[in-house]
């Protein structure tokens, strides 16, 4: 490997463009930060070398280079920019209905480019291994090319001396010339520079006045955090770190929990929707302008069992209770580490309707016999006594028509339909009563015999959020890391004013990685009432 | 010099490694989270449930050792699954003899739904209640039909989600007749 010499005795690595100690521009490396070409230097990280050109390269050195390329690190996020544009185009396969086929929606809803977005798999975009790896690489490519740049910079900035080239001096951006600086003035302006907190250094009457250079480490103390903040993002595939479920639960239910291995039941003891009274002066505008009640809470009582002993699915297990409580939105009921949140309700399931049976023309409707029909465990048939029962040919919980037949669309109670036969004493074979709400279907007007409603009981459903999250904290560090980081490399500035004695003449030069008004003033301010020239800002000139 | 070089090779070795590792282990675990809960080849979830049709409960691994079994997911509200119950109820008889049960798991909310879906289309082979769905749960099924082909040994052979015809019903089925049979 060739490593390079400079006149001042410094041996720096291959690829260096400025001496670590000296700062003298070496020659055959001009071109690397384009220096050629211009009267100034460029400053940025402060000309070390960032990749060693290596000859006989391994892989693991091509892989590495092919990383820590900056160009490299920009194509990736552009690259990642744009997939995640065109998963934005149309809905992502989560968000579809759930009951049709991906591929039919995609190509019933969008036609050929729904079909063409499907094949391409952009339909589960953000999941899919290349969209992974892109970000993946992303990380890989902040982590490579900090380590790259962060070593030499931090070797440069350590290994800098007091007296440095003179090539490197005049190529500053901030640079002037005094003729006949008296000692006495030099000391001056070094006593004002400290006071102002520089620190000084001091070589052959060469001196170095520095403050801020904690400023430098900014970029890469945030690219910590944003390192931190993708490994919890990993970590968010992990059940032990993250999980995040669903479960519906009716009032009087006790329902398994997902995601806790069969292990906790959840029992809906009452759901409350509370609204805000439109009575109270404070609210009664606001309604009256809403056209609609307003809810003021959500809340579900809750008792959560733990199973007792080993069950296997489907067995009746015996339940201790471990937890009890209301369940309200952002108050979540916690079970060792998973918390339950309130995410949705249904209001007015049916839980039980009851019935009686009269005669068809009688205008008072006295019941000759009741029942009620419970749909958490409905009978087959009710006896009404003195001879009377109804048998129920049919149930059906969600009740409609498909093509002049009845049928149910769930298993849930919303909109429940009877075909009950009665039987009787007096009765001919058995009479059909064909009910629904609001409706007694009869298919045969003779009917001697009639069922009406006398009654019902609702329940509500429950929607909660099962979720258990450990990777808060590990965002958390992360997005502070990045702050600290944005701060350190914001609000802190890396100033450096060189004092370069010539044999007639005193050089100053002086450099800062932002704010260079700032520095100007800590220069002049400085210099004021000594025969030092001002230093020119050089870019300006031109 | 040769020496600084195999140190950085070290280094950079290392790093790659461990970059490595990350990015693998974040393909492979969020390649797990879509996997389906029982994979095939896999010993089937056991469990026991309340016969709608027969006297007792069926427990899987203890009343149906050394047989093939499909366990189907269904309800009567679940218009394709009350599609493949005939071809289901055809080939009982002849796949019974051979060792095969065929185990049909409700997820209906009532048994009387259950009920009078039997005694409609006069079905013979064992019909169970899922009543809360902890069954359908440990197998994964979010969707329904659903259908598991076990071997004699207790393992998947085969899952459908979705409904079956006639030919490939008796095709699967084929697959899990015990050994002793064939």
């Amino acid at each position: 490997m060739n490593e390079i010499k400079c006149e001042c005795g410094h041996v720096n690595p291959e690829g260096t463009v400025l001496c670590e100690a000296c700062g003298k521009p070496i020659e055959r490396n001009q071109h690397i930060d384009g220096n050629e070409k211009s009267k100034l230097l460029n400053m940025r990280y402060e000309g070390s070398a960032r990749r060693s050109k290596t000859r006989n390269q391994t892989v693991v050195d091509k892989i590495w280079i092919f990383f820590s390329s900056v160009k490299v690190g920009v194509w990736l996020i552009v690259l990642t920019l744009i997939a995640s544009i065109i998963g934005t185009i149309l809905p992502q396969e989560m968000y579809i209905p759930q009951n049709v086929e991906a591929a039919d929606h995609y190509r019933d809803e969008y036609g050929l480019f729904g079909q063409i977005y499907y094949q391409l798999g952009f339909h589960n975009l953000y999941s899919s291994w290349w969209y992974i790896l892109l970000i993946a690489s992303i990380g890989v490519s902040l982590v490579i090319c900090s380590i790259d740049r962060v070593v030499p910079l931090y070797r440069a900035l350590k290994r800098q001396k007091p007296k440095r080239h003179s090539n490197f001096i005049r190529r500053q951006r901030l640079f002037g010339k005094t003729e006949n600086v008296k000692q006495a003035d030099i000391d001056q302006v070094v006593s004002r520079l400290k006071k102002k907190r520089y620190r000084i250094s001091e070589e052959n009457g060469h001196i170095l006045a520095e403050k801020g250079r904690f400023s430098r480490w900014g970029p890469y103390v945030n690219h910590i955090g944003l390192i931190i903040v993708l490994i919890a993002a990993i970590l968010r595939s992990m059940s032990f770190f993250y999980i995040e479920d669903y479960v519906w639960v009716r009032e009087g239910e006790t329902k398994l929990i997902p995601q806790t291995d069969g292990q906790y039941f959840i029992k809906n003891n009452d759901f409350i929707m509370d609204v805000y009274d439109e009575n109270d002066e404070r609210y009664a505008e606001a309604i009256k302008k809403n056209g609609e009640m307003i809810p003021s809470n959500y809340e579900t009582k809750a008792e959560i069992y733990k199973v007792k002993g080993d069950t296997i699915p489907g067995q009746d297990p015996e339940l201790t209770k471990v937890n009890e409580g209301e369940i309200r939105v952002n108050e979540p009921l916690t079970v060792e580490d998973i918390s339950l949140y309130q995410a949705s309700y249904q209001l007015n399931e049916f839980q039980s309707m009851s019935f009686k049976l009269h005669l068809s023309d009688d205008e008072n409707e006295s019941p000759i016999g009741e029942f009620t029909f419970d749909m958490n465990n409905p009978k087959k048939e009710y006896d009404l006594g003195n001879g009377y029962r109804v048998v129920v040919d049919d149930y059906f919980p969600e009740f409609f028509m498909e093509e002049g037949v009845p049928d149910t669309k769930s298993k849930y109670p919303k909109k429940p339909a009877f075909i009950f036969f009665v039987y009787g004493p007096d009765i001919e074979d058995y009479e059909v009563n064909f009910l629904t709400i609001g409706a007694n279907l009869n298919p045969h007007n003779n009917n001697q015999y009639k069922i009406s409603i006398t009654g019902v009981d609702m329940r509500d459903v429950t929607g909660l959020t099962v979720k258990r999250d450990h990777t808060l904290p590990f965002f958390a560090v992360g997005a502070i890391i990045f702050m600290i980081g944005v701060v350190q490399g914001m609000y802190w500035y890396h100033r450096r004013v060189w004092i370069h004695p010539r044999e007639n003449e005193v050089w100053i030069a002086a450099h800062t990685n932002k704010n260079w008004y700032g520095l100007k003033k800590d220069i002049e301010s400085s210099l004021e009432g000594t025969d030092f020239n001002i230093p020119d800002d050089q870019q300006e000139l031109k | 010099m040769s020496n600084k070089k195999k140190k950085r090779f070290i280094f950079r070795s290392i790093v790659l490694a461990i970059l490595l590792g990350a990015v693998v282990f974040a393909l492979v675990s969020n390649f797990m989270k879509d996997k389906e809960a029982v994979a095939d080849g896999d010993q089937a979830p056991p469990f026991e449930l309340e016969q709608v049709n027969g006297e007792g409960a069926i427990h899987l691994s203890e009343d149906l050792k050394g047989k093939g079994v499909m366990v189907n997911f269904w309800a009567t509200y679940c218009d394709p699954c009350k599609e493949e119950m005939p071809y289901m109820q055809k080939l009982y008889p002849e796949y019974k003899e051979k060792g095969v049960e065929i185990v049909a798991v409700s997820l209906d909310a009532t048994k009387l739904r259950i009920r009078n879906w039997i005694d409609k289309n006069h079905l013979t082979f064992p019909i169970v209640h899922d009543k809360n769905g902890t069954v359908m749960e440990a197998y994964g099924v979010f969707d329904l039909p659903a259908s598991f082909f076990i071997n004699p040994d207790g393992t998947v052979e085969r899952q459908v989600l979705g409904a079956l015809t006639l030919d490939r019903l008796e095709g699967y089925l084929n697959e899990i007749v015990p050994e002793s049979e064939k």
